[in-house]
């Protein structure tokens, strides 16, 4: 178990490492340099204010004394300076984090909730009316841009109930049910696009168990559909979903990006997209560095995972 | 010399039942056993309709503004109304048509084609050169794909060619894993090691003998790349960072007229939100079916 700890946490830095090459890379695939696109709309710079701002954003070096500048620094938590604000990017990510992971976790909630028992009924009731329906129902949230939804939402509050959900972020102190709302709107779109992927895979995780020698057993002993089905099926057939809601959180990220904009939610997601459309690109670099890891992080969290869920799982070797 | 044998001639019956069935013989039986797919099908027949014949599908020009008509509700004369410079939403909504299946097309088309020969060379190599392109394509496959296609379309600068590739190569490291794992199964099949035996070489074995038999999980994935990747082009336009004016894009239709107006014109989010949903739902339907009948092992995958 130690062992294949350390090894898969070995394969993740080594992993994290090349994504790092990657992202630094990408960033500078712009045609014409970073000055020419950051003062672009700026209008005229001169030669040496030109060679004084290079000097300042420390792009004047070689290509890989910045990379390893840029490494070292995000290592040590130093995540640069904002072309846009002038501070500290820390600064400006640290208060929009709790927001993100509050929609994060309660989009993966509504996703779970929603996702395995539509997920349930339709493996149990397979080929039946009700499988198509719920079918096309989870296959018609995967099909919905999150945005859009969110969109359809707003306008549904607004034209049937008047009601105009604020536009502004609320505090959890400051009016509890108004954050609630504000936060359960964004996570409904978010969750049920996320909810698709989790229904298939207890539809067909549960239809292979329910085949098994020991479920035929269970009817035999005459239990009841409710024991057989949730007690007995389900939690051999909850592994694979696990691992779904692992490879959901990428896939999750990438909602909430669209989202938190319709929203108007200052969360990470939607600094993100600022950053980039201001071509602010410290911060770009860094933000999508910090997702990487999160993403990897979560991945090999879920892995470790198995050894608690399932005893069959056995690491190393 | 021996005298050519005699052709048997079958009785009708027999020949009509040894024949292969006709393209509509399996088409009919694909709509009876999958009517979801079939359904799906009809949805991307009559979208791709729309986007090659969209100059006579339209009733107005989709650019031409009007400043009578702004922020006009449906009517007659603009069937899914009209946007805030007088433009018709129905007729952009049919040329966006266009502009979300060429790029749909193109980047799950690329997407697919690089990352099944990545996928077939690894898989086929095997030992330290598969395990290398594995841990590669890992890093790629780390980053959620709509982040890597927003910071790609960023950087190089909004163009359909560069939205194209924004949104094809995060694709590439998805198709590889599926194709390398039909090829790791169909590697080790006898006929592979008969070719080997008479000494074919590696790369005509690959491409000749391997890759025709990946055919089936090929079409699986591009038609399931399909629907996302309209979805990412759909999103990236929204966001600003797509296709550029003056293509009508159901993604811009939906950014900056709709979100401002969306009271005034509920049309405005509506309707082009209703399209891209459509066009999605349709390529994730034929793509389960298509997914279900071609490659029963991945079924529920």
């Amino acid at each position: 178990m130690k062992n294949y700890v350390a090894q898969r946490l070995g394969i993740a830095i080594l992993t994290l490492l090349g994504m790092s090459i990657v992202i630094f890379v990408l960033l500078r695939l712009a045609p014409g340099d970073i000055v020419d696109i950051l003062f672009s709309t700026g209008g005229y710079v001169n030669a040496d204010e030109r060679k004084a701002i290079m000097k300042e954003l420390g792009i004047d070096k070689p290509l890989v004394t910045q990379y390893l500048e840029w490494l070292r620094n995000f290592m040590v938590g130093d995540l640069g300076k904002s072309y846009r604000y002038d501070q500290p990017a820390w600064d400006i990510i640290r208060p929009l984090i709790p927001v993100t992971v509050e929609l994060a976790a309660l989009s993966i909630l509504v996703a779970v909730c929603l996702g395995v028992p539509t997920g349930v009924i339709s493996a149990v009731r397979q080929d039946t009316g009700l499988d198509y329906v719920l079918r096309v129902f989870s296959l018609a949230g995967l099909s919905m841009p999150a945005f859009w939804l969110g969109m359809v939402i707003i306008l549904g509050l607004v034209s049937w109930l008047q009601w105009i959900p604020p536009v502004t972020y609320v505090g959890p102190r400051e009016n509890f049910w108004l954050h609630a709302v504000q936060f359960g709107l964004p996570a409904l779109a978010v969750g049920y696009r996320s909810s698709a992927l989790i229904m298939r895979i207890t539809r067909s995780a549960l239809l292979e168990v329910m085949r098994e020698d020991y479920i035929r057993t269970a009817w035999a002993k005459g239990q009841s559909e409710r024991v057989v089905i949730w007690r007995h099926a389900l939690k051999n057939a909850i592994l694979p979903v696990v691992t779904v809601i692992g490879i959901e959180f990428a896939f999750l990220i990438g909602g909430l990006v669209v989202t938190e904009n319709v929203f108007n939610l200052p969360g990470v997601a939607r600094f993100l997209v600022q950053a980039i459309l201001w071509r602010d690109y410290p911060i770009v670099q860094n933000l999508v560095m910090f997702i990487a890891v999160v993403v990897i992080f979560s991945n090999l969290f879920v892995d470790m995972l198995y050894g608690f869920l399932d005893p069959r799982v056995r690491y190393g070797s | 010399m021996a005298a050519s044998p005699a052709t048997v001639e079958l009785p009708a019956t027999t020949r009509a039942a040894l024949a292969r069935p006709g393209a509509l013989t399996v088409l009919g039986r694909f709509v009876r056993k999958k009517p979801l797919g079939a359904a799906g099908g009809f949805i991307m027949l009559v979208i791709t309709v729309t986007a090659v014949f969209a100059n006579l599908a339209e009733t107005h020009d989709p650019i031409a503004t009007d400043a009578a008509q702004t922020l006009g509700a449906p009517s007659a004369a603009h069937w899914l109304g009209s946007d805030h410079l007088g433009r018709d939403v129905y007729s952009r909504i049919v040329h966006g048509a266009r502009v979300s299946l060429i790029v749909g097309l193109a980047s799950s088309v690329l997407g697919s084609f690089f990352g099944g020969i990545i996928g077939l060379l690894s898989g086929y190599a095997g030992g330290k050169t598969d395990l290398i392109t594995q841990r590669v394509l890992d890093i790629f496959q780390g980053l959620p794909l709509l982040v890597l296609a927003m910071v790609m379309s960023a950087a190089l600068g909004a163009s359909i060619e560069n939205v194209v590739i924004a949104i094809s190569v995060p694709i590439i490291p998805r198709a590889a894993r599926v194709i390398r794992s039909s090829v790791l199964s169909i590697r080790e099949m006898q006929y592979v090691e008969a070719a080997r035996a008479v000494g074919v070489r590696h790369l005509r074995i690959a491409f000749r003998h391997i890759l025709p038999n990946t055919m089936g999980p090929f079409i699986v994935l591009m038609t399931a790349q399909l629907g996302s990747a309209i979805l990412v082009e759909a999103t990236l336009s929204f966001l600003g960072l797509g296709v550029p004016e003056p293509y009508p894009s159901w993604g811009r239709m939906l950014s900056v007229s709709a979100a401002e107006y969306a009271q005034k014109a509920p049309h405005l989010v509506i309707f082009p939100g209703l399209a891209i949903s459509l066009a999605v739902f349709g390529s994730n339907l034929l793509g389960d079916a298509l997914r279900d009948t071609l490659d029963p092992r991945l079924r529920g995958a």
